[in-house]
């Protein structure tokens, strides 16, 4: 257990390699397979010291139940912003907002706003020094307040959980 | 009847492609228009994607790559978006409204 620990430091990681291995060459073959493990093996394993820390999916049932939402909510994003750049005249009310986090791990954080960036008139720009704020762009924002409180209960709250921060 | 389904896969994707061009003309300012490509582009994107995958499905060879372009717009929409949002705020490049106090 303890050598396969050793070997194979980053499962997840290296599960991942492998299939996006697979992907890339669209084949199932045996010789691919076993290209695709020296790969997922090796790369975790050459690259350890560039990782920062160790960051472990608490619930990974939860994990693809937030991907989903976020495609979700990615295809409503799409469709709102399309209905705002194609209405004719309407005054947008774009807004700086200073989204205050809740959590410090860099990872986390870097999940936060990728996903703001993708769902709903929200781009992410900018995070400060001590990890206490999010300085976002939103396109059309009614109320602020409620656009915070809507990424905290959404989106900041499973990622809090699915990480264990 | 899958050429069908294909091509309004196809014109849905085109069609917000299109769309995420016309907000970055008509979009006001800078911050605002950086809308446009991390979103209308992300969905008409996926709809060329999803024909590609049914084309390809049909004629007898499985295709699963389109998962990966998927996975890697994913990861690099995002960052890019927050390199050139970042880059503006830091060069202080012109709003329509007030730029935000905000030193690091």
């Amino acid at each position: 257990m303890k050598l396969l620990k050793r070997l194979v430091p980053h499962p997840i990681f290296s599960f991942v390699l492998l299939v996006v291995w697979l992907l890339l060459n669209n084949t199932l073959s045996a010789g691919h397979i076993l290209l695709g493990s020296v790969i997922a093996l090796v790369l975790p394993w050459a690259t350890a010291g560039f990782w920062a820390e160790q960051l472990h999916l608490h619930k990974p049932g939860l994990a693809l139940r937030f991907l989903l939402l976020v495609l979700w909510d990615i295809t409503v994003a799409n469709i709102q912003v399309a209905k705002l750049i194609l209405s004719p005249r309407r005054k947008l009310r774009p807004a700086f907002i200073h989204y205050p986090l809740d959590m410090d791990n860099d990872f986390a954080i870097t999940v936060l706003a990728a996903t703001i960036s993708l769902t709903p008139g929200t781009v992410s720009i900018d995070v400060n020094g001590d990890h206490s704020v999010l300085l976002l762009h939103g396109l059309d924002v009614d109320d602020e307040a409620a656009l915070i409180a809507e990424i905290k209960r959404r989106y900041e709250a499973p990622i809090k959980e699915i990480f264990g921060c | 009847m899958i050429d069908a389904i294909i091509s309004i896969f196809l014109i849905f994707g085109a069609g917000f492609a299109l769309i995420g061009s016309i907000g970055l003309v008509r979009l006001p300012d800078f911050y605002t228009r950086l809308h446009g490509p991390t979103k209308a582009t992300t969905l008409g994107l996926g709809g060329l994607l999803i024909a590609s995958m049914i084309y390809f499905t049909s004629r007898g060879e499985v295709s699963l790559h389109e998962l990966l372009v998927t996975m890697f717009l994913f990861m690099t929409a995002p960052v890019s978006a927050h390199l050139l949002a970042k880059a503006a705020l830091h060069l202080r490049i012109r709003s329509e409204i007030e730029l935000p106090k905000w030193d690091k």
